[in-house]
């Protein structure tokens, strides 16, 4: 990019992740009371926040732990949450493979589902971006995140359940994911691809270990490319 | 929860393990080599093949209301695809949603 430095590509990468803050941190907050609900000391709701970095998969393990369920099923069902991450993980590869060891290893940490849909939207946007202008980017935008969601998991275990649960906040992420996803709509095959997406994750929502939607997941990424070979 | 302070620990650490394992998972093993076209061409659909079939349910069975679909949650989650769509804006896409969401909790009582 003429005129950009790591500076402003970061900076710009911020910014543009501040409206995430109204999903990370009442999804974080809530965590943080429900774990301690659960009964679950500090230093642990803390260290899963901090290990895990992953809240849909952190209340997964949560729920299956109340039921007292054997560890290895609390495990698989937490981290079948996050296999979607592997197609994360795999998607941004053509952007920074090509990163030092080191440094992939800290995107991997860092690799959640804004950081992800942000900088790979913004990568589709400028094919010609230099690499360490797209890790600026990346590290723009996981900087208000991550930190949000440790401080706001200590906020919410903090504050126990004085937090009325009745204000709507569970729509904060539907509603963020939602406006990620649209303006990524650009083609006939993206749109097909979201439909199927849809349509095949409430029909499969019976498979067990949400492994229902990896397989929504692989059916809609087929439906894009399929399309997107016979248009082009 | 009967779990002994040890063994929440474990399911922590591994989870931690397992999930970082899964995002480093391509990066990692492929990291700089090329990857054949037919697989990137399935790679460019990722984003919008996973994230609209992760809220979905939420969507249309929402736990706040014991999973009974919600008018005023199918209209935020429309609102907030349309304007995402047609104005290309994440910020106007999020705020429009919450409006929607909080004028028809408000009117709908």
């Amino acid at each position: 990019m003429p005129g950009e430095t790591k500076k402003s590509t970061y900076l710009r990468g911020l910014t543009d992740a501040l409206p995430f803050v109204v999903v990370v941190v009442p999804f974080a907050l809530l965590f943080g009371v429900v774990a301690t609900e659960a009964g679950l000391p500090m230093s642990q709701v803390m260290g899963f926040s901090f290990l895990v970095v992953a809240g849909a998969s952190q209340f997964a393990a949560l729920q299956f732990m109340s039921e007292n369920a054997p560890i290895l099923v609390v495990l698989a069902s937490a981290l079948a949450v996050n296999l979607r991450m592997a197609m994360y993980s795999a998607a941004i590869t053509p952007h920074l493979g090509a990163l030092s060891l080191p440094r992939r290893l800290i995107v991997s940490y860092f690799l959640v589902d804004q950081s992800y849909a942000m900088s790979v939207a913004e990568y589709e946007k400028k094919p010609a971006m230099p690499l360490h202008l797209k890790l600026a980017y990346f590290a723009g935008v996981s900087t208000p995140i991550c930190p949000l969601w440790f401080a706001s998991t200590y906020l919410g275990a903090r504050l126990g359940d004085a937090i009325p649960a009745e204000y709507g906040l569970d729509f904060a992420m539907p509603i963020a994911f939602l406006a990620m996803v649209a303006p990524a709509l650009r083609t006939p095959a993206h749109i097909a691809a979201a439909a199927v997406s849809i349509i095949a994750s409430l029909a499969l929502t019976w498979v067990p270990l949400n492994l229902g939607l990896l397989l929504a997941g692989l059916l809609a990424m087929m439906t894009g490319a399929e399309i997107e070979r016979r248009m082009s | 929860m009967s779990y002994t302070e040890a063994e929440i620990w474990l399911i922590m650490v591994l989870m931690g393990i397992g999930t970082f394992l899964i995002r480093f998972s391509f990066l990692g093993l492929i990291g700089d080599h090329k990857m054949p076209d037919w697989v990137l061409r399935h790679l460019r659909y990722t984003a919008v093949a996973i994230l609209p079939g992760l809220v979905a349910p939420l969507v249309v069975w929402p736990d706040a209301t014991g999973g009974t679909p919600d008018p005023a949650r199918l209209a935020a989650a429309g609102v907030t695809l349309a304007v995402g769509y047609w104005s290309k804006g994440v910020v106007r896409a999020m705020l429009a949603g919450a409006a929607t969401l909080y004028g028809l909790q408000f009117l709908l009582g």
